[in-house]
Formats: structure tokens, C-alpha cells, sequence
């Protein structure tokens, strides 16, 4: 496990010692498209440390028992490790108590957890939910599809075209009386916009509504604290944390999630079954229906065990830095425009752009042939993106591993696009 | 294999900017919208007929440089055309791109062949092949047609 080394780097103030972290990327000594492989997707997914693949392998070739059923030794380590990584979440986001996370298959399987266990039931026709109108799919689409079967309205906080931020000049109105459930997005997918939430959800608090933060993007790049966010649902993903895919958390109140109805029916969530009724067993288990991904959890726990250990403090200032080097870089370029508020503090380290009249897809598909990954389109973010009225983006998005080095890679490539298309 | 040679050739980026086939018609006889959804390719397709002779074709909407290279090749293959000789083309275009067979087409769509460096680009082929799928749902089903 890596230490974070403070280095002294004169063009760079950060205090990670980058090179000796990507030794722990088996991935980054790959080639692509016959180049060095420069890894730009964060957003998408991040990348795996070795002890994170170790343990993936280690359930199935020294455990590979099912959890809390067996009463054999395995079973028992199985089951160990599996729960064990339930408290290593906990602490991670400082959740009162472990009993506040329930594991998922992704942050999408979360949401839509709170729509089908809390919203179905305490939500009816006139009630009003508020979104934004710069959220991932993921914090959007359950919730129109609710307010659709439900009578409900769905309202969304604006988005300044001009910056892609959020205009809350109107917050009292959106969120009003009759609104049950406000649902926020912590770090735009699009373009690492990270919104006033703590106003927003004070606004939810004052009308009562319940509020679900969407931390996908947010939880991996900060220091979270779910009692001083006060949300009543924070929901992410292992694999945007150096995590395996498959595995997504749902954090939420303790009394809340015991009121709630289970989503998923079945095995293991259940105290006793009899032909005339079943009891279910309290949360979190009674959301963790049938098997889970055994592995994939025991994976997760390695990977927040790394990202705690760098120092997700540290992990901020980085990205910071290539963000205002990324952002430097690309202004000697005629004809990019970039999307996001100019004050750089209120972003992650996403950095979303355009080249001219070169479409995403094709300034994506030179950046590829140049080794480097970026993701290129709407984002599963249409309705941001036709509130910026384009037809998508190239989104450069990093991580604890990139480099100055690679800004200055990708800035070469812009360059390439810029003749292809001049 | 290189970017320039396969994908950006001049042919590729002359169509692609070309505005001549980019426009609405109002008395199509047939037209269809067809999208990419995880890339946002969004192109509608309008034809005007005569009898089962194609008069002309046009499209507009948002795409890749080989979505609407693609999609203004097409306009020019299908003018004059009758819907046999139009699906014929299609069916070579297509079988270019995804059966790797080399196309046969006479001299007057020699240009079609320049989009052939697009299949050592799978991800790319649904761009090259959006506006030609649209055109074909249509003469397959003309009454379904605006």
C-alpha cells in the first residue's frame, strides 16, 4: 500500500509522488494504438491498483464461498470480509453507523432503489420533485419516470448556459411546500460544476423534503462527510473509486431505510418466510437480496483502504493543479471553447471542450489514434447538453495518476485535430 | 492504417462540410429521423419521388464528419435512381462495411469507396452507416414515409 509522498516539484505543487503511484496501475505500463496508454476517463471509470485486482482474485481462488449462509471456514472469511468492507465505507463518508450502507450493483441500481423503496410510498399525485437540469441520467430519468406514474411534477433548478452552472435564484419557488424530495447532483459528470448543495439541501430541509445527493462523480475526488452533508441518501459507485464495476452504495439515514419497502425480493433478506407472510430482516440486508457480488465488495474495501491512504486530500490538490495546467495549456488554442464556471475551485478535475467545428466523436477518434482516452458525446447528460445547445463534448477527466505530462500529450493531439479540421 | 488515410481523407472532409444535400424539404414524399444515442448522431432524411424513380434526397441534423459524409455521399448516390437500383447501392455500401467485401460500384459512386477505411474503425461504422439504414427503412416501407 502506497504512502502519499510529499515531493518537491517545481512546476507541480502537489504533494503526491505520482510516479511511484502508478507503479500500482498495472494498466498504465499498456500501450495504446502503439502509444503509451493516457488514461483521460476518469469520469467514466477509474482505474484498478494491483491490491484491488489481488483481492477480486483472492475471493475466488482461496474463498469462493457464498456469505452468510455457510458454517464452514471459508464461508465464515467470506463473510467477514464481505461485512468488513460495509464498516471500511462507513468510516470512509463517516456514516453514523455501518448500518447505513447498503451495496448495490451501481450508483443507477441506488437511485432507483430510493425511488422504488421510498418515493412509491410517500409520494402521490400533486407532490413535487426537484431536480437539476444538469444531472446524470442516473439522478434523472428514475425521478421523471416516478413523477410520470405517480401525478407528480417534476421541477428542475435551471442551468446558466453561459457557465453551465446552476441559477438558484428561484430556489424558494422550485422548492417549495408541496416538494417531497430534492435530488442533486455533487459534480457534474459533464463538466465538474460542483453545485452550492449545502443551500440546496438547507432549502429541502426547511420544507421537509427528503434529498438525495448523487456523489458518482464527487465521492472519489473528496473528503466526504455524510453527517456534515446532512443528505438523507448519498449515493456513488465502487468503480469511479479504483474499485471493481458492479458494486454501487446507497448511503442513507438509518430510519429512513428501516421504513422503507425492499426493492429487490428474495433470499438472505429475509428473517423467516411462512406460507401466509414473511418478516424481513432490517436494512441493509433487507435491500441485499440474493447473492451479492462477494468479490467485487471485498475489491471495493481495498480500493478505499488505497484512496484513504494516498490522502484524499492530497488526491483534490492534484487534480486541482492539472486542472489549472489543463486549462492554461488549452487557452493557446484558437478555436477550443471549454465548458464550466471560470472559478476553477468550484470544479473537479473534469475539463470538457470543443475544437472548432470538429465534432466530439472525431476530435475523440484522433485522440485515440494518439493513445489517449477520452470520452467523447452527451455524457448520459441530454438534457445539460441541450441546454448548452451542442451536440456533445470531448471530456478530458482526471485522476491520482495523470500527469502534467499527459496535459501536454493531449494538448499536442488538440493540435493534431486542429490541422485534420482546419 | 492512419488516421488521414482511412478516416480524414480529404474526400471524407470535403462531404463533410459540404452544405449542398444539407437542407429540409417541405414536399418530401417520404421522410425519417434516425439516431445514435450514445453519441448523439441525429440525422432526418427526406426524399422526393417520381413514381419509383429518387429525384432527390436531402438531410439535415447533427453528426460526425463520416456521419454527414456518409449522409451527403447518399444524397448524391440516390438522385435518379429508381428504389431497386437505390436499395442495390445500399445493400453494396452496407456489405462494404460489414461484410469487408470490396464494393463494385460503377464509375459515378467511385466516391462511396473512400468511406471503406471506416470499418478498420468498428465504433465508427453506425456513423457511416445511420443515414443509409434511415433511407433503406424507407424504401423498404414506403408507406410509413411523411
Amino acid at each position: 500500500m502506497q504512502q502519499s509522498q510529499p515531493t518537491v516539484e517545481p512546476t507541480a505543487r502537489v504533494s503526491l509522488n505520482v510516479e511511484e503511484l502508478r507503479r500500482d496501475f498495472p494498466i498504465l505500463t499498456r500501450t495504446m494504438r502503439g502509444k503509451p496508454f493516457i488514461y483521460l476517463d476518469n469520469g467514466a471509470t477509474a482505474l484498478k491498483p494491483q491490491s484491488v485486482i489481488d483481492e477480486e482474485v483472492r475471493y475466488y481462488t482461496e474463498l469462493s464461498a457464498n456469505i452468510h449462509r455457510g458454517v464452514y471456514e471459508f464461508s465464515e472469511e467470506a463473510s467477514e470480509c464481505y461485512d468488513r468492507t460495509r464498516g471500511i465505507v462507513a468510516r470512509f463518508v463517516n456514516a453514523q453507523s455501518e448500518r447505513e450502507i447498503v451495496f448495490t450493483k451501481s450508483a443507477t441500481e441506488s437511485s432507483n432503489l430510493i425511488a422504488y423503496g421510498w418515493a412509491m410510498k410517500n409520494i402521490k399525485a400533486g407532490d413535487e420533485i426537484c431536480i437539476s437540469e444538469i444531472e446524470h441520467h442516473a439522478n434523472f430519468v428514475p425521478w421523471q419516470a416516478l413523477a410520470e406514474r405517480l401525478g407528480a411534477t417534476l421541477r428542475m433548478i435551471p442551468m446558466n448556459p453561459t457557465d453551465a452552472s446552476l441559477d438558484i435564484s428561484d430556489l424558494d419557488r422550485l422548492i417549495n411546500d408541496r416538494t417531497r424530495l430534492v435530488g442533486i447532483t455533487a459534480m457534474s459528470n459533464v463538466t465538474g460544476y460542483m453545485p452550492p448543495v449545502e443551500r440546496i439541501l438547507a432549502r429541502a430541509r426547511a420544507v421537509g423534503a427528503v434529498t438525495v445527493v448523487d456523489g458518482a462523480q464527487w465521492v472519489s475526488h473528496a473528503t466526504v462527510d455524510v453527517q456534515k452533508l446532512d443528505a438523507d441518501f448519498l449515493i456513488f459507485s465502487a468503480h469511479k473509486m479504483c474499485g471493481p464495476t458492479g458494486v454501487g452504495v446507497l448511503y442513507g439515514r438509518e430510519s429512513l431505510l428501516n421504513e422503507m419497502d425492499p426493492f429487490l425480493f428474495g433470499g438472505d433478506m429475509v428473517l423467516r418466510v411462512r406460507k401466509e407472510k414473511t418478516v424481513f430482516r432490517k436494512a441493509p440486508e433487507k435491500f441485499e437480496a440474493g447473492t451479492p457480488n462477494i468479490a467485487g465488495v471485498m475489491a471495493f474495501g481495498k480500493a478505499v483502504e488505497y484512496l484513504q491512504n494516498v490522502g484524499m486530500e492530497a488526491i483534490h490538490e492534484h487534480e486541482q493543479d492539472l486542472l489549472r495546467y489543463v486549462v492554461e495549456r488549452a487557452s493557446e488554442i484558437d478555436g477550443l471553447v471549454s465548458y464550466g464556471p471560470a472559478d476553477l475551485s468550484t470544479r473537479g478535475g473534469i475539463f470538457s471542450f470543443n475544437v472548432g467545428d470538429a465534432h466530439p466523436h472525431d476530435t475523440g477518434n484522433i485522440l485515440d489514434e494518439d493513445g489517449i482516452a477520452v470520452r467523447t458525446g452527451l455524457h448520459c447528460a441530454h438534457p445539460l447538453m441541450q441546454a448548452l445547445g451542442i451536440p456533445g463534448t470531448v471530456r478530458a477527466s482526471f485522476y491520482l495518476y495523470n500527469t502534467r505530462a499527459e496535459v501536454d500529450r493531449l494538448i499536442e493531439s488538440i493540435h493534431r485535430v486542429r490541422r485534420i479540421f482546419s | 492504417m492512419s488516421l488521414e488515410e482511412d478516416l480524414y481523407k480529404e474526400i471524407i472532409l470535403e462531404n463533410y462540410r459540404s452544405k449542398k444535400n444539407r437542407s429540409r424539404m417541405d414536399d418530401a414524399d417520404l421522410a425519417s429521423e434516425g439516431a445514435n444515442p450514445s453519441c448523439g448522431d441525429d440525422v432526418e432524411l427526406f426524399v422526393k419521388l417520381d413514381g419509383d424513380r429518387v429525384v432527390a434526397v436531402t438531410y439535415d441534423g447533427i453528426g460526425c464528419s463520416i456521419c454527414c459524409a456518409s449522409a451527403n455521399l447518399l444524397c448524391e448516390a440516390m438522385k435518379g435512381k429508381t428504389l431497386t437500383e437505390a436499395m442495390t447501392i445500399i445493400g453494396e455500401y452496407r456489405k462494404m462495411l460489414l461484410e469487408d467485401e470490396t464494393p463494385h460500384f460503377s464509375e459515378d459512386l467511385a466516391d462511396l469507396e473512400a468511406m471503406q477505411g471506416v470499418k478498420h474503425y468498428p465504433v465508427r461504422i453506425k456513423c457511416a452507416l445511420l443515414a443509409w439504414n434511415t433511407v433503406r427503412d424507407m424504401f423498404e416501407t414506403p408507406a410509413s414515409g411523411g
